[in-house]
């Protein structure tokens, strides 16, 4: 589904993705972790079309179509979908109106029939039941005054309702409470598929015990220095990132 | 004066004088009609010397050959035109001006409710008691001269203690072939513990000839009642738009403007003027304006704090795109006497091209000391992180933009009690986001 080769990218002048290397096949779940600042939320910007990005070199590939070439919101109509890891509040633009434009619009993409006020309140009850939301939280302004586990519980119930073939999740279980967790991850469950895929970015293998990866990949200074199964995720958990890093230094560059 | 001899207009406006004077049928009304023209005469037309006047060189309005009266009044406005004010599924009671002149309109309103020509109304005795108000006059320049020279309007008048049960939609259409400077002159009253709903609308079309319209609106609101008072200004290519509202309130009473300027019109200047002439009144005043092209927004306001214990709340929003520019100039007076007082004032605005300009000032002038008084400016753009939010989940960029403006709008929006004007006002925002454009 996803092919990334040798990916370069900057922020600015700094030099942050240095040659990543990825493959996703339909219905797998990756996990990518790594210390702070090695670069994982840039790497979902990336592929999300974040414009401060600037890609120096590589090539992205979602199903035989460049991604890189398109706009943030037809990548998104192509089925990108990034659960941020820190959702912004958007005052004023109500949660449900923001997400009835936005599934018209990817179905207008699609060329699928738009859905009536009937028919997008259905959809609605049925995906916030499935990732159980609060319903009071659907009729509010977009994240504004959320508490930071609501938000990212929204941004999953976002995800269950635009139906994205590949789902980034950038630290969703950062601020989730131990009952959030379980819910949000049931929820991520329900949803996969064989036709979708999942990558996690996360620092706990906590949440790796519920949405069990078929790969876990560690990320350190742009690059991916080790991809392994979900047992590796287990050995950072007990062992830290230190003995990773020294051997990657000992690599020449 | 010296400057003012050379616009065509202002000999215009002299003969003009001189020949409804000679005509005057009415000894008092000729009296006001009298001073408000030798005020004008000491005033003139304003000038950028004029504090008030600092960012809208109105002599750039003024230079063409208008006509002050004649052909404009005698014409009737398309159904086109009229139907261009409604307000989809909103159910109201309908009143048409055409260029400032009441048309013909069925009788269904209810008994409690006046509605005649303002030229009948201040020949009665207790109807000028509140019409041509002392600093109304006083204040020079515009409005003395529609004092002066006013030829239609309407006067409104709500009996007391009677509520309507659905809006009243005034459409003020405005046509001509020629170039017209038009004077329309209004005066609401509404009497103790009455309550009133107005949506006033103003429609043209893309006129080649000039139409400048000096409109002067006089508000009454006596103890106990609440006004919701809705402008709408909806016109386009050639109109240029001076409109004055002056508003008294007394005792206990609840005034609430809305004034919506949407592009097209060569000039809006709106000059809102509230006394709050007695103690514990509530007055809010809610703007939204949006420029586009070379349009020229100009939106001043005065609140004069004179009694204790009034509570002011004035919320003004702008969005200009193209070379459009805004000007907001928000007064707030709180005198001596006036203890308690609460007054809070906030201006932002949106800046959607790099061409487009504000100016804005607000102007607080507290006396008293027991008060809480709080006000703000701001000019931004579009935060790059919200639409980049928007695009990330499909939403094409100008749907986002629509999204995001609508929601810089929704303080004010929200503020709208008649959701079929709510809904309405939002669809002409999104109607006017670059991208958009029908
Ligand atoms: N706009 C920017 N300007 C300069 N540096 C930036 C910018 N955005 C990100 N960076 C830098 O890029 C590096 C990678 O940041 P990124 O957010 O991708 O890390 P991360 O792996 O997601 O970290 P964390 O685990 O803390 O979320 C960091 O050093 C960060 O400071
Ligand atoms: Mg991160």
């Amino acid at each position: 589904m996803l092919t990334i080769k040798n990916l370069n990218a900057r922020v600015e002048d700094k030099q942050i993705l240095k040659g990543i290397n990825l493959k996703v096949n339909a219905g797998e779940v990756h996990a990518i972790m790594g210390p702070n600042g090695s670069g994982k939320s840039s790497l979902a910007s990336v592929l999300a079309g974040r414009d401060n990005y600037e890609v120096l070199e590589g090539e992205v590939d979602l199903d035989g179509k460049d991604l890189l070439e398109m706009s943030p919101e037809d990548r998104a109509r192509e089925g990108v979908f990034m659960a941020f890891q820190y959702p912004i509040e958007i005052p004023g633009v109500s949660n449900i109106n923001f997400l009835r434009t936005a599934l018209n619009e990817i179905r207008a993409y699609r060329k699928l029939p738009q859905l009536d006020a009937k028919q997008f309140l259905k959809l609605s009850k049925e995906r916030q039941k499935l990732v159980e939301f609060d319903a009071k939280l659907v009729n509010r302004s977009l994240n504004e005054g959320f508490s930071g586990g609501e938000k990212k519980r929204n941004e999953i119930f976002q995800l269950a309702m635009l139906e994205p073939k590949l789902c980034v999740l950038d630290e969703t279980d950062s601020g989730l409470d131990i009952d959030a967790l379980r819910i949000v991850s049931n929820g991520v469950n329900k949803l996969r598929s064989k036709d979708n895929a999942f990558i996690l970015i996360t620092h706990y293998q906590r949440l790796l015990e519920y949405i069990v990866p078929d790969f876990v990949h560690v990320l350190y200074d742009g690059r991916i220095i080790k991809s392994g199964t979900k047992e590796l995720a287990l050995e950072l958990e007990e062992k830290g990132y230190d003995w990773l890093k020294e051997s990657f230094r000992e690599q020449p560059v | 004066m010296t400057k003012q001899i050379t616009i065509p207009l202002y000999t215009e406006l002299l003969e003009g004088f001189s020949h409804s004077d000679e005509n005057a049928t009415d000894d008092t009304l000729q009296k006001i009609r009298r001073a408000g023209f030798e005020n004008f005469k000491k005033s003139g037309f304003p000038t950028r010397r004029d504090e008030d006047w600092k960012y809208t060189t109105i002599s750039s309005f003024l230079q063409e050959q208008y006509h002050i009266n004649g052909i404009a009044k005698e014409l009737t406005a398309s159904a086109e035109l009229i139907s261009e004010a409604i307000v989809p599924s909103l159910d109201a009671y309908q009143l048409v001006l055409v260029n400032g002149k009441l048309q013909p309109h069925n009788n269904n309103f209810p008994g409690f409710i006046k509605i005649i020509p303002i030229s009948e109304a201040v020949i009665q005795d207790d109807v000028r008691q509140h019409f041509a108000g002392n600093s109304t006059v006083a204040s020079g320049h515009f409005a003395a001269l529609n004092t002066a020279l006013f030829s239609n309007g309407l006067f409104i008048e709500i009996s007391a203690n009677a509520a309507i049960d659905k809006p009243l939609h005034i459409v003020h259409a405005f046509t001509s072939a020629t170039n017209v400077f038009i004077q329309p002159r209004h005066l609401f009253v509404v009497h103790q513990g009455a309550e009133l709903n107005v949506i006033e609308t103003i429609v043209s079309e893309n006129s080649l000839a000039k139409i400048f319209v000096n409109s002067l609106t006089e508000v009454i609101v006596e103890e106990n009642a609440s006004f919701n008072h809705y402008v709408l200004q909806t016109a386009k290519t050639g109109v240029r738009l001076v409109n004055q509202t002056d508003v008294k309130q007394k005792r206990h009473s609840v005034y609430s403007n809305y004034t919506f300027c949407m592009p097209k019109a060569d000039l809006i200047r709106n000059n809102l003027n509230v006394a709050l002439n007695a103690e514990q009144t509530e007055t809010h005043l809610y703007g939204l304006y949006l420029g586009e092209d070379q349009q020229l927004i100009d939106n001043h306001s005065l609140i004069h704090h004179k009694f204790p214990h009034c509570n002011s709340n004035e919320i003004y929003k702008g969005v200009l795109l193209d070379k459009a520019t805004g000007v907001f100039n928000g007064k707030v007076f709180v005198n001596p006497e006036a203890q308690k007082t609460n007054a809070f004032q906030q201006n932002n605005n949106l800046l959607l091209s790099n061409n487009a300009t504000i100016n804005t000032k607000p102007q607080l002038e507290i006396f008293a000391d027991d008060v809480k008084c709080s006000h703000g400016a701001t000019v931004g753009q579009l935060s790059k992180e919200a639409m980049f939010y928007l695009q990330s989940r499909g939403i094409g960029e100008e749907a986002a933009r629509a999204l995001l403006v609508n929601a810089f709008a929704f303080d004010v929006t929200e503020k709208i009690k008649i959701p079929e004007l709510e809904q309405y006002i939002n669809h002409l925002i999104a109607l006017h986001i670059p991208g958009n454009k029908n």
